[in-house]
């Protein structure tokens, strides 16, 4: 068997349609309890007919593909749908095929859904259906998914079939009410139900009933059916009952109410997500702002340090992208550490009390650190895989969802902040470092060795910053210039909050996040981030020392 | 020499300044001349494309002095100029857009093309008047120097200093760069203001318009420069000094220190315009990248490469720097960051007083020899 | 509106924004020319003022003395607009309060500072550095146009000589040794002729020579100037002092002669006590 592997493995270097083969093999060697006992046989080959198939047996082909298949079907049928299942030309191999950003294509087997590699548009033939097919692939996939066992796949059947309600999708959902054992997938059936009563029933006291079900359902599709309901019977003139239409106003009405709730929880959850990205990226500045009175322009590239320590990572593991964040945290730490160290050594060091010049000379690091990424990296965006716990999002109903990567970086940017606190007050680095902050001379004075504090603590800001930039790498475009977007942001939310101290970063962070957000539906993004600009500003009047200022005779000179 | 270094004898200012306008204006004449005079394949000539070069160099001169005059002398690190640089290009821009009148693609003699672009029906009223040239000039002026003046008193009377303040006019840079990239301002978004024909009805790629741009720029050079020495000789000056080494000092004097720092802003933001409206016509576009948060922090970098607080160190050091990025970017463009990077560095930690300061601890030592020889 | 504008056209007056500003006059009708009271300064809960009151006679010499920590040179802080007091009232004559007036302007009126390190201006020359504390209008286009008078070369001469800074006036500031820079800081607050002179520690960093006459030219001030001295050399403080105000904790301890303080039981235990 090795053997023959191995001789198998030579050949696919030299060919391509039989690298195809051995991958079916192999997927069919490996994954045959997927496909479920005594179907193993047939299922590839019924799915390795759909190439090249005749439009009019297609209808019969799908059948046969959804009793042979069941739920493992759903990833073929939805591409077929959706106009992504191809073959290839040269072995007639289906496929799904999405475009890559590099523009060619993303390559998938059409049932375990596992990649392929790439290839040229040229090479793919697309697997055409017509309107009767598309309607019926709809109802296969909502029969294979409303009665499957698992609530994942029919909670979002549900969610289709509500979008478009019909008589076949009234029937279906009937039946599936009666076996519903989840009481939120239930409810939502009731719901759509009480939709589609309230539309077709000619009996107003069933109409009113479905009226109260449909009261404070937050579907789309409830709101847009409710809305042109009203608008019908107002210019086409009165159809319905008063009562229903006075209570169809009311529920519309308390949906509006409910739907603007939920809205302000999202911006809310924005503004807290763009809180935390910023108290991230701030956190290192206050440190090395606050106990050092040193501006370091040199911070975002430090995060993009961070960014890149994520890539290579991934780079250096690509079989488990699962974990490549939990080894690049630690990783980015000690990259940006490590370069922050060696810059507060090699220049910073000699700057001391001339904070003017360490502003310029920090800045000209930070376009050496720019530029030698872009020569290393080339200066392109870099793709940084976001593992699959990462991805998706907790939905809490139809209208309100929180993405996990923002939600996990959140709390991440808190438990940073804690562990940043927990070093300052209960270490003896920490201490040692606020007594330098507080009083060099002093400290000197006492035997603290000041410039050793005082590299470990550019160390400390500079980690912190690469761990910010592994964050940062979940959310957006890893390029060279990563840093720079953020850093006049963080900047502001020092100043805001007061230098020298960590509480001030993060309710400055924070509040800056929120009002951003909030003010950005109103104004859009850029007139968002230049009211904020202008805000600081004048608030800096009121309080030239930020939220909470470091009081006293000493820190009044 | 003590701290500050800035105690020179009159005789010593005046010879100085003599020599830099004598330079200034002899090197700008004799290009001119030898660029309209003398036939192409002369050995002397000077071509239009070098006369060009040297005049968006002396525009940069002038940044660089608004820089020094500002953080030389009253030690406001300002990484907002270009703010002012841009808002006075961009004014001098419009009014070049109005010139095109109708031979813009779209032909249309009411609007801009981006605006006929964007299918903007009529003008925006802050467009309005803005072909008339004097009104041009005037807000050249005004526009940036209002904003100086509402950003320093804003900022001096809450005492706003040292990094926060540096930090605030990247800010404020920032913010305007966000604000102009943005189609609906009425600025031309991304792109910006180009495609110019002619100022004042000259066609602006004739050389004689070009030469007298050039001339026009060092004209405006060299007055700012006297009239900088005249205003840091008086005793604004001092005071400006005093507020730069112990500001708390002059305030127990009875200075009001925040109004000195309001004007000298002010006066500062002013040269910036001024170099920006000139700049504009020279090199035939403005675009919002003029507020990038880097084209200020550079100009920084040229005073302190020339060393600050000296006037002339700032406009050796634009025009060296300018001159090595010029040839820099033309070999290997990539090189051109880690220059600048190192330049930042290197002058920060080892010339901390720029060419200037080499050369008068050149010349101290210099006569320190001749002393012992005597 | 009407008569507003009738006002402006009047042919017999000039306009008001063109006048010279005259400092308000100060009223010490009562004798008085200070009058701190009920004064609390605190930094993060600690009172480094706390309830004071202190009065002075035009023209006199006062001395404070107290420990490290006492209040004496935030009180200096609080009077010349540097710290902005929790609670008090601070008023120079009977009708100025200081409270509500910028450092600027309440030297402007007439309170003179040196501080407790000398500051002066060190890249300037120690004729530029008396020249800038010359009293004078110290508006922007005054200053821009300024021009000295001989009268204002004499005095400066004059002053270059009270100092002793005669040959040093072509010198950098910076360069000054320590007790010249004293002297030097003393010439500015001469020069600007004040009415109340604040004067932090003035003979650190003198001879004994030096030292005496420090105390001969601050007596001689007294009387048309009123000066409030804090010195922690007794000696120097027994030689002028007529009046001495011991602060301790914030507060005034002990006011009256140097005797009557001196005998005081409190001072005693609290101040010269340690050092006897």
């Amino acid at each position: 068997m090795t053997l023959q592997k191995r001789i198998m493995q030579k050949q696919i270097l030299q060919n391509t349609a039989l690298w195809a083969i051995v991958l079916v093999l192999i997927g069919y060697v490996f994954c045959r309890p997927v496909y479920g006992e005594g179907e193993a046989v047939e299922l590839p080959a019924l799915a390795q007919q759909l190439a090249g198939v005749k439009l009019k047996e297609l209808p019969n082909l799908v059948g046969q593909l959804e009793v042979a298949g069941k739920t493992a079907v759903v990833p073929l049928f939805e591409a077929l749908l959706n106009g992504d299942l191809y073959y290839r030309k040269v072995d007639r191999l289906v496929v799904i095929a999405r475009l890559s950003p590099a523009g060619d294509y993303q390559l998938r087997d059409a049932l375990l859904v596992t990649p392929l590699g790439r290839a040229e548009k040229k090479a793919l033939k697309k697997i055409r259906i017509s309107n009767r097919v598309r309607s019926g692939l709809r109802d296969a996939i909502a029969r294979l998914t409303l009665f499957s066992d698992d609530p994942t796949l029919r909670r979002p059947a549900v969610a289709n079939l509500f979008n478009r309600l019909d008589d076949d999708s009234v029937a279906l959902l009937q039946s599936a009410a009666a076996r519903e054992t989840d009481t939120d997938i239930l409810a939502t059936i009731e719901r759509a139900l009480a939709l589609h009563t309230l539309l077709v029933s000619p009996d107003i006291p069933a109409q009113l009933q479905a009226l109260d079900k449909l009261d404070g359902s937050l579907e789309p599709v409830v709101r847009n059916r409710l809305a042109a309901l009203l608008e019908s019977t107002e210019n086409t003139g009165a159809t319905r009952d008063p009562a229903v239409i006075r209570k169809a106003a009311a529920v519309l009405h308390s949906i509006h109410a409910d739907i603007e709730f939920y809205e302000f929880l999202e911006t809310l959850f924005f503004g807290l997500s763009l809180g935390s990205v910023l108290l991230l990226v701030a956190t290192g500045l206050a440190i090395t702002f606050g106990v050092m009175g040193v501006i370091n322009m040199a911070h975002g590239e430090l995060i993009m340090l961070g960014a890149y320590t994520t890539y290579v990572v991934q780079l250096l593991m690509p079989d488990h992208i699962g974990y490549s964040l939990l080894v690049a945290v630690p990783a980015a730490f000690l990259v940006s550490a490590a370069t922050g160290i060696v810059i507060e050594r090699s220049v910073i060091r000699f700057l001391h009390g001339r904070p003017l010049e360490t502003l310029l000379a920090t800045f000209g690091i930070s376009l050496l650190l720019q530029q030698t990424v872009r020569s290393v990296f080339s200066p392109l965006n870099r793709q940084v895989e976001s593992p699959s716990w990462l991805s998706g999002s907790l939905e809490l109903n139809a209208v309100f969802s929180l993405t996990y990567n923002r939600l996990y970086i959140l709390v991440f940017a808190l438990l940073v902040f804690v562990a940043l606190l927990l070093v300052l007050k209960r270490t003896s680095l920490g201490l040692q470092v606020r007594a330098v902050a507080q009083n060099r001379e002093m400290a000197k004075a006492m035997g603290i060795r000041t410039d050793w504090v005082d590299a470990l603590t550019f160390g400390l800001g500079s980690g912190i910053a690469g761990i910010a930039g592994v964050a940062l790498s979940q959310l957006t475009n890893v390029g060279p210039n990563l840093g720079q977007a953020y850093i006049i942001d963080s900047f502001m939310v020092v100043v805001f909050g007061g230098v020298g101290n960590l509480w001030g970063t993060l309710v400055g962070s924070f509040s800056l996040g929120i009002v951003n957000k909030f003010l950005e539906p109103a104004t859009g993004a850029v007139l968002a981030n230049i009211l904020v600009l202008v805000f600081i500003i004048l608030f800096i009047q009121k309080r030239p020392r930020g939220l909470f200022p470091q009081r006293g005779r000493a820190g009044q000179s | 020499m003590i701290t500050g270094g800035n105690i020179f004898t009159v005789a010593t200012l005046r010879a100085q300044t003599a020599l830099f306008v004598a330079v200034l204006f002899g090197v700008t004449l004799y290009a001119s001349v030898c660029n309209l005079l003398l036939p192409q394949d002369s050995v002397f000539y000077v071509s239009t494309y070098t006369v060009t070069l040297m005049g968006k160099y002396l525009c940069y001169a002038l940044l660089a002095l608004a820089v020094d005059v500002i953080w030389g002398y009253c030690g406001i690190l300002s990484l907002g100029h270009g703010a002012f640089f841009a808002l006075g290009g961009y004014v001098m821009g419009m009014y070049l857009m109005r010139q095109i009148g109708d031979r813009g693609v779209y032909g249309n003699s009411e609007l801009p093309d981006f605006m006929v672009f964007l299918n903007w029906q009529e003008l925006p009223w802050y467009w309005c008047g803005l072909d008339h040239f004097w009104l041009a000039a005037l807000l050249v002026l005004l526009v940036p120097g209002l904003l100086a003046f509402g950003f320093g008193w804003l900022a001096f009377r809450s005492r706003v200093a040292g990094v926060y303040l540096s930090i605030m006019t990247q800010a404020l840079t920032y913010a305007l760069m966000l604000a102009f990239f943005r189609n609906e301002m009425g600025f031309g978004g991304n792109n910006g203001l180009t495609d110019f024909k002619d100022i004042l009805g000259f066609d602006l790629q004739a050389d004689t318009t070009r030469v007298a741009l050039m001339l026009c720029s060092a004209l405006a050079l060299g007055t700012a420069y006297l009239a900088s020495r005249l205003i840091l000789a008086s005793k604004f000056g001092r005071v400006i000094l005093a507020i730069r080494d112990a500001e708390d000092r002059a305030r127990f004097l009875g200075f009001r220190t925040q109004d000195y720092k309001v004007w000298l802003f002010v006066y500062s933001a002013l040269l910036a315009a001024l170099a920006g409206a000139l700049y504009v016509p020279q090199v035939g576009i403005i675009n919002p990248g003029e507020f990038s948060p880097l084209n200020s922090i550079e100009v920084v970098v040229w005073v302190a490469v020339g060393g600050r607080g000296t006037l002339y160190g700032a406009v050796v050091g634009a025009l060296l720097v300018n001159y090595a990025k010029t040839r820099f970017t033309g070999v290997m463009p990539e090189a051109w960051l880690f220059a600048l990077g190192s330049l930042f560095v290197l002058v920060t930690v080892c010339l901390p007083k720029g060419l200037a300061g080499l050369l008068s601890r050149l010349g101290s030592r210099r006569r320190r020899l001749a002393a012992v020889d005597a | 509106m009407l008569e507003d504008l009738r006002q402006l056209l009047r042919r017999d007056q000039v306009w008001p924004f063109l006048l010279e500003p005259v400092p308000p006059a100060i009223d010490v009708s009562h004798r008085m020319i200070l009058y701190v009271e009920g004064l609390t300064v605190s930094f993060d809960g600690f009172k480094a003022l706390n309830d004071l009151n202190l009065y002075l006679e035009d023209g006199e010499l006062r001395c404070l003395i107290g420990a490290n920590g006492a209040g004496k040179t935030t009180l200096m802080d609080v009077i010349t607009g540097k710290t902005r007091p929790d609670a008090g009232a601070v008023f120079f004559g009977q009708t100025l309060n200081l409270l509500e007036r910028s450092e600027a302007d309440i030297a402007a009126l007439g309170v003179g500072r040196k501080f407790q390190k000398p500051s002066v201006f060190e890249a300037q020359t120690v004729y530029a550095n008396l020249e800038l504390a010359m009293k004078m209008n110290k508006g922007i286009w005054p200053t821009l146009l300024a021009r000295l008078t001989p009268e204002q070369r004499d005095r400066i001469d004059q002053v270059l000589e009270i100092v002793g800074l005669d040959h040093r006036r072509g010198l950098a500031a910076g360069a000054l040794s320590h007790g010249q820079k004293q002297w030097l800081e003393i010439g500015m607050l001469l020069i600007a002729e004040p009415r109340l002179l604040l004067i932090d520690e003035p003979v650190a960093g003198m001879t004994a020579q030096e030292t005496e006459r420090t105390a001969q030219l601050l007596t001689s001030l007294a009387g048309e100037h009123t000066v409030v001295v804090v010195e922690h050399d007794m000696e120097f403080v027994r030689s002028i002092a007529k009046t001495v105000t011991v602060l301790h904790q914030g507060a005034v301890l002990a006011e009256g002669s140097m005797a009557q303080v001196q005998s005081n039981p409190a001072v005693v235990e609290v101040y010269l006590g340690d050092s006897q």
